[in-house]
């Protein structure tokens, strides 16, 4: 509580990444509140000039483990939409899947594994295994199904396999499908409904904090939107995704290895808060009943309820899931081979909520469908400069709190949102000469 | 009965996808975690420890700091084990070795290119010894599990030497050159159970190169077949850009 505070977290646990928090404040005046990224950079750029289009994907997924199957999905769209490649509804409905699949891994693994110790008062999800075992099975019950869906559509959940331009080396069995949907229904279910339990227990851990910004998400009319759709700003309504650099204007900062973005305020949010705010209204009721119970509303403005908006999510994607199966099947599995006969050369943009936010790909291919530029814009590095303004209107919210509890408030509002550093520090921007 | 092995893991540049890979043992995590005690984890713990039995390391080399941390790790770890591509061979990182590395940063940050160094990517073994590998990219899960068994039964893992091709024939898979495909398969290291071509995919070749590869007999293979040799040698670099200095196709 004093007048000077000096707060210097190096590489922050429990997130993905390396990134570091430095607070300074002397004599009562904020000098410095800031997220350090200090991720090794990548130069992604490299890998991918002169590529096939066949490598884009593969290259691309490897930017991070955990968005692996975002980063393919995205890059798919764009390679289809820069060569002209048109896709079959069954691969749409199956990319859905993985996409519903990997968000609610995702969101699961950073609920009970990430977020859920800060709230529980522990350093980890280890002693938990002692403490609460139901709790821990029941997280690694949902986390081993929902990578299941990556397993059997994709090949694999980490850097999946199977999905390439114009479609799927493999498509699954009918028999397969019926096994994931047949474990939604009895497993996840019923652990979802019990996660929404135990979270209501823990919510009054999550600190009361609120700051209105610029919300970024997809968005579509026909859907709660995932794997594809429009842009759409809660300030400024829905542009076409060929028109993202509008929303996203990056410029680099000294102290970050990822490149920070604004739109029409200094800073904006992405992820699941930020979907949920824009597009609340076409969830199921499975998704609306859990916010409900877990006091998530529409117009939220507290960064720390991002967790929320997650296992919000999980119970949308876990339901969703089971629609886009049963769609599979009443149309019948067909043996599609990939549709891979460019149709033209030329740019393309692709973009996808993985479940940190929004993500852009976007390539330009030579006659021989090799890349001659690319870009690719990171939901994590869109949300830095907002972490920026929230600890600025934070840390002398809570400046009377002792130096403890202000890093730990610190700490839990950027585990919040769910970093994913690699992601942001991937440097695939290469420069567009316009 | 003697105490639980103390197990860290660091992760170096790289998706941290291998990590993520451990998390997900959904069926063995509890398993492992009663055979071992981990002590620092950064991914998924706040602890922090002074010395480990076992150090698993993600990641390759590409900064000042990266060399700085990792003599660290082995002089704290009585054995150290390599997880998946970017830490045993360079993997995709490697990449960015073969271009200038001055066109490289400046592609990137432009004018403000000297804010972050970097260094050429290099494998975890190019700068302290390595005892074990887990190979892959991601790490391949099986082998993950090998390695991990064998140590803690202290018995010595063993690394697979034949290629890929061994496996997929096991699996009687439609050889992906007749299908008009590159594959990498002839000239890469074994132990994945051929998993992407089990499910259409060609090799990309992330599990690094056999000890001894014919790359002759492979460019045979690529003629034969009408395939494009300089474009199986790009694919070839995506993992391998360190372990194919000084040799062709």
């Amino acid at each position: 509580m004093s007048m000077n505070l000096d707060i210097n977290v190096k590489h922050l646990t429990r997130v993905e990444g390396h990134g570091n928090i430095v607070v300074n404040m002397k004599e009562g005046v904020l000098e410095k509140a800031e997220l350090a990224i200090v991720e090794a950079p990548r130069y992604f750029e490299a890998m991918l000039k002169g590529r096939s289009f066949h490598e884009a994907a593969i290259i691309t997924s490897r930017i991070c483990g955990i968005c692996s199957l975002g980063h393919q999905m995205c890059s798919l769209q764009a390679t289809e939409a820069a060569l002209g490649l048109e896709i079959s509804k069954q691969t749409r409905l199956l990319r859905k899947l993985l996409t519903h699949g990997a968000t609610l891994q995702s969101n699961v693994l950073h609920a009970y594994f990430l977020a859920a110790p800060d709230l529980l008062g522990v350093g980890s999800v280890f002693p938990l295994v002692g403490s609460h075992p139901d709790v821990v099975l029941r997280a690694l019950r949902m986390k081993r199904l929902a990578n299941d869906i990556g397993d059997v559509v994709s090949g694999r959940a980490v850097h999946p396999i199977t999905p390439v331009p114009g479609g799927f080396t493999r498509i699954p069995t009918e028999k397969e499908l019926l096994g994931l949907k047949t474990k939604l229904v009895e497993e996840m279910v019923p652990d979802f409904l019990a996660t929404v339990e135990t979270l209501k227990a823990l919510a009054g851990a999550i600190p009361s904090f609120t700051r209105e910004t610029e919300f970024i998400s997809l968005r579509r009319d026909d859907e709660y939107a995932l794997y594809d759709g429009d842009i759409c700003s809660s300030d400024t309504g829905t542009i076409g995704i060929e028109e993202y650099r509008k929303m996203t204007n990056e410029f680099v900062v000294s102290h970050s290895t990822s490149k920070h973005c604004k739109a029409n305020r200094s800073s904006y949010m992405v992820g699941a808060l930020a979907r949920w705010n824009n597009n609340h209204d076409k969830l199921n009721d499975a998704a609306l009943n859990a916010a409900k119970e877990l006091g998530l509303e529409p117009g939220c403005c507290n960064p720390y309820m991002n967790t929320i908006a997650q296992v919000v999510e999980a119970g949308y994607c876990a339901l969703d899931s089971v629609a886009i199966i049963d769609e599979l099947l009443s149309d019948g599995l067909k043996n599609e081979k990939a549709n891979q006969e460019p149709t033209r050369f030329g740019t393309g943009v692709g973009s996808t909520e993985v479940p940190r936010g929004i993500l852009y790909h976007e390539y330009t291919y030579d006659r021989q469908a090799r890349i001659v530029k690319a870009n690719c814009i990171i939901p994590t590095g869109q949300n830095l400069a907002n972490i920026d303004d929230d600890m600025k209107k934070l840390v002398p919210e809570i400046i009377e709190e002792s130096k403890e509890d202000i890093t730990l408030k610190l700490e839990m509002l950027v585990r919040a949102y769910d970093p994913c550093i690699s992601c942001s520090v991937h440097m695939l921007d290469v420069d567009f000469v316009e | 009965m003697a105490q639980k092995p103390r197990v860290a893991i660091f992760d170096f540049t790289g998706c941290e996808g291998c990590e993520l890979n451990q998390l997900n043992f959904e069926d063995q995590l509890l398993d492992i975690l009663a055979h071992v005690d981990i002590v620092e984890w950064r991914e998924a713990m706040d602890d922090r420890a002074e010395e480990y039995d076992i150090a698993f390391v993600e990641g390759s080399l590409s900064t000042p700091d990266c060399i700085k941390r990792i003599n660290e790790v082995r002089r704290k770890a009585k054995v150290l084990v390599a997880l998946g591509a970017c830490a045993v061979q360079g993997g995709i990182n490697g990449v960015k070795n073969t271009h200038p590395i001055e066109e490289v940063r400046e592609e990137v940050y432009g004018d403000d290119k000297y804010l972050f160094p970097t260094l050429p990517a290099l494998p975890i073994s190019a700068a302290v010894k390595v005892d074990y590998n887990v190979r892959g990219c991601p790490m391949t899960q099986i082998e993950f599990l090998k390695v991990f068994t064998a140590l803690v039964m202290g018995k010595e893992p063993i690394e697979p030497t034949q290629s890929v091709c061994v496996e997929c024939k096991l699996n009687e898979n439609e050889c992906v050159y007749s299908k008009g495909m590159i594959c990498l398969g002839p000239v890469t290291r074994a132990g994945c159970n051929a998993h992407c071509t089990n499910v259409g995919q060609y090799c990309t070749g992330c599990r690094g190169l056999v000890p001894e590869p014919n790359l002759a007999g492979m460019r045979e293979i690529l003629v034969e077949h009408g395939l494009s040799v300089d474009e199986a040698w790009k694919r070839l670099q995506l993992y391998n850009a360190n372990e194919l200095e000084g040799l062709s196709l």
